[in-house]
């Protein structure tokens, strides 16, 4: 990570030929008119505003509530608690453990499963194949949809009477049938194959812009210094799309710890289904209303997510710095 | 002059090289198109399902099963759906938060975007980096705050019937355009930073002002940019569950993707209702990303582009 001071040197100053443009830039800063000064403050203001009031403020606020007891009802009713809201979801909230688990494997299987499908599927339609736009199109299309829709999409085709599944495998209408969103043993796997159908697509869109962007002299650089196709893709093609990686492993990461309409679709997060970001809506919306517990798991969603940010957030602009 | 036989050479070598990859092309693409034959029907077959049930009538399922061909096939359901279920109620919602959602975003990021990206200022990169990780973070960490800052956030009861912000489209929509402003900063900072600066040099000398430069030369420049922006958040915003199943307690101001789930326990046993909901909630996304597809791809793949 690049140190503060670095960061907060304007880009224009470090631009080759950056010397001409900070003179001028300069220049024009002292040439701004007492007008001007209004208007740019205004242009600033007012966003930083809304976002420092409804997104790095609530933010302030989840850290805040996590230490205190409260209904959500009265503001004079809000109690210091210390950490016993860490306590309690650590040490006896059952679903809390579960759900850190869920969410694990959740990011395990986007990362082993979807994304390298995604990369695959790119790949092979990268290359100029016949009827390459319309398998893109039809690869891409779940990406358009919400992942709400998707958990009723494959609602219908898990379902254990009716859905196609259980007819394709034989099973429907027999005991044996089995429920896929509702039995608690199988339900993660078949929510998690439904979000891949999604992933996946997106995937391939990113590394299909990524591969077109990989310069042709490599590969034929490659190719003459008679590397096979696997040996280009891996040790030339891959290294080359580092941005879109960088880019992919972020997305990846944070659509895990996301993962919440479809789970909460299908039965609110319950069951099997414990991710940690349900559970927190579950102690706000539930009976009760225990603010503080949902704050302390907002907390713990909020410290693990802090992570892919910071390394997104210190490789875009560090390197904007360094260029 | 001298390197032209080297290159020549070079080139020689490089049409070998792809020759010899030409000559083995038709095998290895074989195995190609099975797979990817395989993989796009497995995709198409959810899809595909939600539609085959939702055109056939109740009647024809519960006396062929929902596993035939038998029976007749209309549009029964899909008038249902409109009508009786709600979705004519539920679309208008959705209209009625995504487009001054999608506005808001692209204006108040636009009129952000300029000023870090065109002004010489100390923060610039620092309120960049706050924009761009507002949007990164999971909405659930900042759903219980910002539920309690609309319930204790007390208005006219003739402004909303519940007495405070919540049950309003208004909160759905500033904290919609709150949590994608990031992103479209982010963007559209990277996109007019590309822009010369030569440009608004000239319009400095002119006169011009913060305004006009803002205005007359960088806006209309930006314009793919808004295109591919304003594609991908018709269909962030259009396609977002969260917002309103925190904000929304009136089941009919909820717009149509967070309706669907409630359809789901009222028509439990009508799975034909269901899935045409579905895929009447299905069919404006389908029609912009047709019509608009490479805006859509385009604003993707933008963010992504300056990783």
């Amino acid at each position: 990570m690049s140190s503060t001071a670095q960061e907060l040197i304007p880009p224009e100053a470090q631009e080759p030929g950056g010397g001409r443009i900070g003179r001028t830039r300069g220049g024009r800063v002292r040439r701004l008119t007492g007008r001007d000064k209004v208007v740019l403050s205004l242009m600033v203001g007012i966003p930083t505003l809304i976002e420092l009031a409804l997104v790095w403020l609530p933010t302030l606020m989840s850290i805040g509530l996590s230490f205190t007891r409260w209904n959500g009802l009265d503001l004079a009713d809000i109690r210091p608690a210390g950490t016993e809201n860490y306590q309690y979801i650590t040490q006896d909230y059952p679903p809390f453990w579960p759900a850190v688990q869920h969410n694990f494997m959740w990011l395990l299987f986007l990362a082993l499963i979807a994304t390298p499908l995604g990369l695959l599927l790119a790949v092979l339609l990268d290359q100029n194949i016949r009827g390459s736009k319309i398998y893109q199109s039809i690869f891409f299309a779940p990406v358009m949809l919400s992942l709400a829709l998707i958990g009723i999409i494959w609602q219908l085709f898990y379902q254990r009477d009716n859905g196609l599944l259980n007819f394709i495998l034989g099973t429907a209408g027999t005991p044996q049938a089995v429920d896929w969103f509702g039995d608690s043993s199988v339900n993660i796997w078949a929510a998690m194959i439904a979000a891949t159908w999604r992933h996946a697509g997106y995937v391939m869109l990113l590394y299909l812009a990524g591969l077109k962007g990989v310069d042709p002299s490599l590969r034929e650089a490659a190719s003459i210094d008679g590397a096979n196709a696997y040996q280009t893709f891996f040790r030339v093609v891959f290294p080359a799309m580092r941005p879109i990686n960088i880019v992919i492993v972020v997305i990846t990461i944070i659509e895990s710890l996301r993962a919440f309409d479809v789970v909460y679709v299908i039965n609110r997060g319950t069951n099997g289904l414990e991710m940690l970001s349900a559970l927190v809506i579950q102690n706000l919306v539930g009976e009760g209303q225990v603010i503080g517990v949902g704050s302390a798991l907002a907390v713990v969603l909020l410290v693990i997510s802090l992570v892919p940010i910071v390394f997104y957030l210190s490789r875009t602009f560090g390197k904007e710095n360094r260029a | 002059m001298s390197t032209t036989p080297a290159r020549t050479v070079r080139t020689g070598r490089i049409q070998a090289a792809s020759a010899q990859r030409t000559g083995s092309m038709p095998k290895r693409h074989y195995g190609t198109h099975i797979f990817l034959l395989v993989m796009a029907v497995m995709w198409l077959i959810p899809l595909g399902w939600s539609l085959y049930t939702a055109l056939r009538p109740v009647a024809s399922t519960n006396e062929h099963g929902y596993f035939s061909f038998a029976g007749d096939f209309n549009f029964d359901n899909f008038v249902q759906a409109w009508t009786q279920g709600g979705f004519a109620t539920y679309f208008w919602n959705s209209v009625i938060i995504t487009v001054p959602a999608v506005l808001l975003t692209l204006f108040l990021a636009s009129l952000m975007a300029f000023a870090v990206s065109r002004v010489s200022w100390k923060f610039n990169v620092t309120l960049l980096i706050m924009f761009t990780a507002g949007n990164l973070l999971p909405p659930q960490v900042l759903a219980a705050p910002l539920f309690e800052m609309a319930k204790h956030f007390e208005v006219p009861y003739s402004f909303s019937d519940s007495g405070n912000m919540l049950n309003t489209y208004i909160i759905v929509i500033a904290v919609n355009t709150a949590f994608q402003m990031g992103f479209c900063t982010f963007v559209l900072s990277n996109y007019m930073k590309a822009l010369s600066a030569d440009l608004t040099e000239a319009a400095l000398v002119d006169g011009a002002g913060i305004w006009r430069q803002y205005r007359e030369i960088i806006m209309p420049l930006c314009r793919p940019a808004f295109a591919a922006l304003g594609t991908l958040q018709v269909i962030f915003i259009y396609n977002d569950y969260f917002w309103p199943l925190i904000f929304i307690q009136s089941g009919n101001r909820l717009p149509i993707t967070t309706a669907i789930n409630n359809l789901q326990g009222e028509f439990l046993s009508n799975y034909n209702l269901l899935a045409a909901g579905a895929v009447i909630t299905v069919i404006p996304t389908l029609v912009i990303y047709l019509l608009l597809q490479r805006q859509f791809v385009a604003g993707l793949t933008l963010g992504s582009s300056k990783g």
